[in-house]
Parts: structure tokens; C-alpha cells; sequence
């Protein structure tokens, strides 16, 4: 047996108790400290640099980043968005904002939707064009990221009936399409897995009507797997690409995936 | 005399602990999503007796316009307060600890017991084991609470890669409200947890800090009269053990 042992054993209970209370209790403090430290660290620690993604502090968006893989995982064409009857469409469909579509001199009848397949190879259609392609329609619950959920009809083109239908198939093999308002004030980017999902479209009309101005006339994006943020109204130019284009939210805190 | 008892286990403790700050985190930040809209209130008879929240509530604790900053937070502590809750209920399982927490069929009817036991409605100490059945009832439902806000969480972040667990969880909106609902539940519990732990006192305290009760236990000049009288060792232990019990179990106090 060795001394220490020994020793241990003559402790009276009253020197043990006072011992063991005085080990756990500066470990609890010691603990404490550490825990209290890493929320001021936390709480403290600057905001990311400026890029794609700005406006959260630097380890909050590295989490956002990872988790937005491991949920990736979960990603399949198979997962559909519940739909709704028509009869259960909502008659009031709420604007929630206006930036990208102020009406600034914005003349529908003479827009044409740029798409960009590569440098200098530049695709311009019309509403009449786009609405040539087969129609497809989707009731379903539209989800803002503030909480908010609405049932709402909309249709339009598919947007992987789009891509094949203009031949965006090498295109669509990058990783990130983009999508910008005409003034370029609002914008977003979809991964490319999202945006070929089976309910993605290209709207025109929104409760069997033609999209009002304020709904994004004439053509805006319904991306059911994403919060509201990321339908674009007033589409002007699409874009593809292997990073992620510039995104609205996203360069004010938001995750930039925000699927749901 | 005193007797070290060994009452809680360093991961009971340290699960315990973990989660305190945890759960404060992730019920303020749920509390700058839930502000980008704020739709619940209990309203009976079209009279509305709460909203959530007043006003005066979101200045106090600086809520509004921080959506974004609420969302990064909780969906990085998610992650801690997952982890932490399965650590603990698969060591529950694996130390037999479960024994001592799981309702058993009596406990329903002694809960009722201890209620009246602690509104000093009734005079008789209800059994108290490690735990009584009021504990066992407390501590295994803030468990399936956990993994019901796990669940309303997972059902309302993801609503269409996990729609089997949205549509389990009632549907988007029930899942909401359900997520908001526990959290008040949390409230709730820590209001009257902190409460108990305080009448309890000091000795009940320490252990979940420092893992043991200290006992008074018979002085030894009882037990060597115990010998004369009986001139049997084990008598004498059988004795002294009873006598111990009998002081032992009124000192031990709820929580």
C-alpha cells in the first residue's frame, strides 16, 4: 500500500468532506468562469468580413456554413412541399416588402428576362416565350422567415422545365444560380439542387390571375424548399455559377441557405 | 457523527450544469424569432388576459429587430442542448439511474402526497427515496419536454425534408405553438425548481454540486451501549443501522 493512500485513510470525515466540498466547488466555480468567458468571447467576437455573407458575428456563420451541410444531407427531389385545393388558397396574399420592385419608371411591357449562360452569351426572352412552356401550378404554404405562413396559388413555369427547354442543362450543372431584380436592388442565390427541385417555378400568375406589380410582375421565382426571402420577385437577369452569388438576406445576417 | 452518502453522479451533475446555460440561450434566442412574429396571446371569450410578450418586456431584454442574430444563435446551440440531452438519458439508461427516475404506478397517487406534504395541507412526509414521486414525475417529464422541443424544433425548421415529423407534430402551426408552449414550460419548472431547492436547503444543494450528503449519524457512545446490551456484533449493526435509518429518512428532504 502505498503512503498516500495511507494517508487518505486518516482522514477524519470531517477533513473529507471539507475537501471534497472544496475540489468540486472550485471546479464548479473554475467551470463556471470558463463558461461565462466563452459567452463574452462569443457575444463579443467580430462580425465576419464583408463578402457574399456579412452582418453576423464571424463563429456564428461557420456554424450556419456547417449546419447547412449536415442538413444538406437531407435534400431529396422525393421531398415535396405538402399542397393545398385551390378553394384553400388564401384571396389576400400579404406583400411583405417592396425592395427591388420600387416603380421607379419599371415598364413591363417592355421587359425581357436576361438569362446569362456564359461571358458575352446572353439569352433575352419574353414573358411570351416563357409562357409557351408547359404551365404548372402549386398550392402550397408559403413560409416567411419571420414566422408567418400563408397558403398561396400560384403558376408557372417549372424551373427545370425552363433549363431544358433552353438548353441550360451545362449550365445547370454548376453548383449556384443567381437571380437579380431588374435595378438590381434585391437578389438571391439558390443552390442548384433547390432550384431544379420539382416544385421551383418561374410564376406569372398568381390565384389564376396575372401577377400584379406588387406580387413581382412580370415574372418572379416560387422556390418552395426556401423561406420567403429567397422568392425574387421582378426577375431581370439569372445567372449560374459554381460560388455563391450574392444574396440580400444573407449580407444581413440570414443563413444563406435558409431552407426549409 | 457524521456520514458521507454519495447522492449524485459526476454526469447527473455535469448534464445538469451543461444545461442551465444552455436552455437560457436557447430560450432568448427563441425569444428574438419568436418577436419577427409575435401572434400568441391566451384570449378567452374574446377577452385576451396575456400577450406574448407586452412591450415593456422586449425593451427590458433588448428582443426587437434581431431575427437574424436569434436565428444563428439557436441554430448553434440546438446542436449542445441535443447533445447534451442524449449524453445524459443514454447514461441514465446505462447506470441504471432510470430506476430512480421513472415514475413507477404508486408514484401518481404519492405525488398527490407530496403536493399536499409541501402546502403543509398534510402532515406526513410522503416516502422519499433518492428521489419521491413528485421528483420522479418533475424530472422525467422536463426529459420528454426536451425531446419535444427536439422535435417541434426539428418539425418547424425543416418542414419539407422532415414533413413526416411536421405532420407527426400536428402541422406546422401546432408545432409552433407546441415549441412556444414547452418553453414555458421551462419557465414553469425553474420557477418551482428553485423554489424547492431552496426550502430543501443547503446539504440537498451542494450535492448536485458536489455529489454527496453529509448524514448525522447515531453517536458511537449509543451504539457500544447497544453492544453491552445485546453482546452480539451483529445485533449491534443491525441496530445501529436502524437507528440511522430512522433519523436519516425525515432529515431527507425534498429535491
Amino acid at each position: 500500500m502505498s503512503i498516500k493512500k495511507k494517508e487518505k485513510k486518516l482522514l477524519t470525515v470531517e477533513q473529507r468532506i471539507k475537501r471534497r466540498n472544496f475540489i468540486s466547488f472550485a471546479t464548479f466555480f473554475a467551470l463556471g468562469g470558463a463558461v461565462l468567458g466563452g459567452w463574452k468571447w462569443l457575444y463579443n467576437s467580430l462580425d465576419e468580413t464583408t463578402g457574399i455573407t456579412a452582418g453576423t458575428r464571424k463563429p456564428l456563420r461557420r456554424a450556419l456554413n456547417k449546419t447547412e451541410l449536415f442538413f444538406r444531407n437531407f435534400f431529396s427531389n422525393n421531398h415535396l412541399v405538402r399542397t393545398y385545393p385551390k378553394s384553400m388558397a388564401t384571396k389576400k396574399v400579404r406583400v411583405n416588402a417592396h425592395i427591388g420592385i420600387e416603380n421607379e419608371g419599371f415598364k413591363p411591357e417592355s421587359w425581357q428576362l436576361v438569362v446569362v449562360k456564359g461571358t458575352g452569351d446572353i439569352l433575352n426572352l419574353t414573358i411570351e416565350e416563357i409562357k409557351s412552356l408547359p404551365k404548372t401550378e402549386i398550392v402550397y404554404d408559403f413560409k416567411c422567415v419571420e414566422g408567418w405562413d400563408q397558403i398561396q396559388h400560384w403558376a408557372g413555369v417549372k424551373f427545370v422545365d425552363f433549363v431544358s427547354h433552353f438548353n441550360l442543362e451545362q449550365q445547370a450543372k454548376m453548383q449556384y444560380v443567381g437571380m437579380e431584380t431588374p435595378n438590381g436592388k434585391y437578389y438571391i442565390g439558390l443552390d442548384m439542387e433547390s432550384a431544379l427541385h420539382p416544385q421551383t417555378l418561374l410564376a406569372y400568375e398568381m390565384n389564376d390571375q396575372p401577377l400584379a406589380l406588387e406580387h413581382g410582375a412580370p415574372l418572379r421565382l416560387i422556390v418552395p424548399v426556401k423561406y420567403g426571402i429567397k422568392n425574387l420577385k421582378r426577375i431581370g437577369t439569372i445567372t449560374f455559377s459554381n460560388q455563391r452569388p450574392r444574396d440580400y438576406w444573407a449580407e444581413r445576417g440570414y443563413d444563406y441557405y435558409s431552407g426549409l | 457523527m457524521k456520514v458521507i452518502k454519495e447522492k449524485h453522479p459526476l454526469v447527473m451533475r455535469w448534464t445538469h450544469w451543461v444545461n442551465f446555460p444552455i436552455l437560457t440561450i436557447m430560450i432568448w434566442s427563441g425569444m428574438l424569432i419568436y418577436w419577427a412574429n409575435d401572434v400568441y396571446s391566451v384570449t378567452l371569450f374574446g377577452h385576451t388576459f396575456v400577450r406574448f410578450f407586452p412591450d415593456w418586456f422586449y425593451k427590458l431584454l433588448h428582443i426587437p429587430y434581431r431575427l437574424a442574430e436569434g436565428m444563428a444563435y439557436h441554430f448553434l446551440f440546438m446542436w449542445f442542448f441535443t447533445l447534451n440531452g442524449f449524453f445524459y438519458i443514454l447514461y441514465t439508461i446505462l447506470s441504471g439511474e432510470w430506476r430512480d427516475l421513472v415514475p413507477q404506478r404508486k408514484s401518481f397517487k404519492e405525488a398527490w402526497l407530496v403536493l399536499l406534504h409541501d402546502l403543509h395541507i398534510r402532515k406526513t412526509t410522503p416516502p422519499q427515496n433518492k428521489y419521491n414521486a413528485a421528483q420522479r414525475i418533475a424530472y422525467t417529464a422536463i426529459i420528454v419536454m426536451g425531446f419535444g422541443s427536439l422535435v417541434t424544433g426539428l418539425a418547424i425548421y425543416k418542414p419539407v425534408q422532415f414533413y413526416w415529423l411536421t405532420w407527426i407534430c400536428g402541422g406546422y402551426h401546432f408545432a409552433r405553438i407546441v415549441h412556444f408552449a414547452l418553453t414555458l414550460g421551462y419557465v414553469l419548472f425553474f420557477i418551482i425548481h428553485v423554489v424547492q431547492v431552496t426550502i430543501a436547503g443547503w446539504n440537498n444543494f451542494r450535492s448536485v454540486i458536489s455529489g454527496f450528503e453529509v448524514l448525522e449519524k447515531p453517536s458511537p457512545v449509543v451504539v457500544e451501549m447497544a453492544v453491552e446490551e445485546t453482546n452480539s456484533t451483529i445485533d449491534q449493526d443491525h441496530i445501529a443501522d436502524q437507528k440511522m435509518d430512522d433519523q436519516i429518512h425525515p432529515a431527507k428532504n425534498i429535491q
